[in-house]
């Protein structure tokens, strides 16, 4: 029960980019097309699972032992850098498709600050490691409905007539301000 | 380029908010309040004008190849000391800003800098450049933050001049969403009327 709390709070309360503003830039810049919003998503859901879960490891086994929490910013983000790196050689070699599909997101995560924003919350929420993990899933889910469901209504709003003044990013903040109106309606379910 | 350019471009023509669509996750996340878009600001600002002294600095001695780790080094090293000093003398605004404050690492401002600006440029123009754009992007989140707060609560830097509630909506996620993107809209409309 405990996880299915944590998913529909991630997903729908809290929702990563809706509420909490994390990964506007990616939000924003690679929105333009359903298919594209499709990839990122992938290899944000690959990368933060991953990375909330090795970040909980060093937290738990390496900071705190050694009383060195305030460390957590650097060490954080470096093993975050590697670890973008390291998916992305191992995807090259194990699954070409895949890395076809993901590739050309993967070197953007790295200052995707949703990755980070993440790793951080699991360990302020004080979750343990499935809870850790699945955090990270659910917050993976949740930007790529976001990011999926925004991409939809910007595939539309390329064929409608916008004032000049409006066209491009501002229109997309408006958009995302309804749509975030609309993800309110979820507040207080769990 | 002389340097009083350099110093301004932060601030409409190059703006890191308004113009280049940089920095965005603090920019929505911290302006409920015109004060704390005001102290996000400028402990960014901190952390660009320092992290690109020591970029320019030390440029002619990292390898090409790992330059962006240790950019990534230089800023977080820098964040980290910002975390702490708020954390021990302006506790309440570090509460307010939680998350956002160990975030700064990633707002791609600061790397987008050092990586355009500083690791090319002499060490005063760099340190010009980030104090120019820091403030530049401090201007554009106290202006939402200040925009929200009028809003949202009828008050301005925590003082109230209008009774009663304002409208909720700014204040929450929603708001911030529109009015950086009405904000967008008035920017583009003076650059339009002034080119």
């Amino acid at each position: 029960m405990e996880y299915v709390i944590i998913i529909i709070s991630a997903v729908f309360v809290n929702n990563i980019v809706l509420t909490r503003f994390l990964g506007i830039c990616p939000f924003i810049g690679v929105s333009s097309r359903v298919s594209t919003a499709l990839g990122m998503s992938g290899a944000v859901a690959f990368v933060m699972t991953i990375a909330t879960l090795v970040t909980y490891l060093l937290q738990v086994y390496i900071l705190n032992p050694f009383g060195i929490a305030f460390m957590q910013t650097i060490t954080f983000i470096l093993v975050i850098a590697s670890l973008v790196q390291l998916v992305e050689i191992i995807l090259k070699k194990v699954s070409p498709p895949l890395y076809q599909a993901l590739g050309i997101f993967l070197p953007l995560i790295t200052t995707n600050c949703a990755i980070l924003g993440v790793a951080i919350l699991a360990q302020q929420n004080e979750y343990n490691l499935l809870e850790s993990v699945v955090f990270g899933i659910a917050n993976a889910i949740g930007f790529g409905l976001a990011l999926i469901l925004f991409s939809g209504i910007r595939e539309h709003l390329s064929m409608v007539n916008v004032p000049k003044a409006m066209q491009g990013v501002p229109i997309a903040f408006i958009v995302a301000g309804l749509l975030a109106m609309a993800f309110m309606g979820f507040a207080g379910i769990v | 380029m002389n340097q009083w350019k350099n110093f301004s471009k932060g601030f409409i023509r190059e703006n890191a908010v308004f113009v280049l669509f940089l920095g965005l996750c603090p920019t929505l996340g911290v302006t409920s309040t015109a004060i704390n878009g005001l102290g996000m600001g400028l402990a960014t600002t901190f952390v660009l004008f320092m992290s690109n002294i020591v970029v320019s600095l030390i440029k002619s001695l990292i390898p090409n190849k790992v330059r962006i780790p240790t950019y990534i080094v230089v800023i977080a090293s820098f964040v980290t000391i910002v975390e702490l000093t708020m954390q021990a003398y302006l506790p309440t605004l570090f509460e307010q800003l939680g998350l956002f404050i160990p975030l700064i690492v990633v707002n791609c401002v600061i790397l987008g800098r050092a990586e355009a600006f500083a690791s090319k440029n002499n060490l005063l123009t760099s340190a010009i450049d980030g104090l120019g754009m820091g403030l530049g992007f401090a201007f554009a989140l106290t202006l939402l933050g200040a925009v929200r707060e009028i809003l949202g609560s009828g008050s301005l830097f925590g003082l109230k001049f209008i009774a009663g509630d304002g409208i909720l909506l700014f204040i929450l996620p929603p708001g911030a969403f529109l009015a950086l993107g009405y904000l967008i809209v008035i920017m583009n409309k003076i650059k339009e009327k002034t080119t």
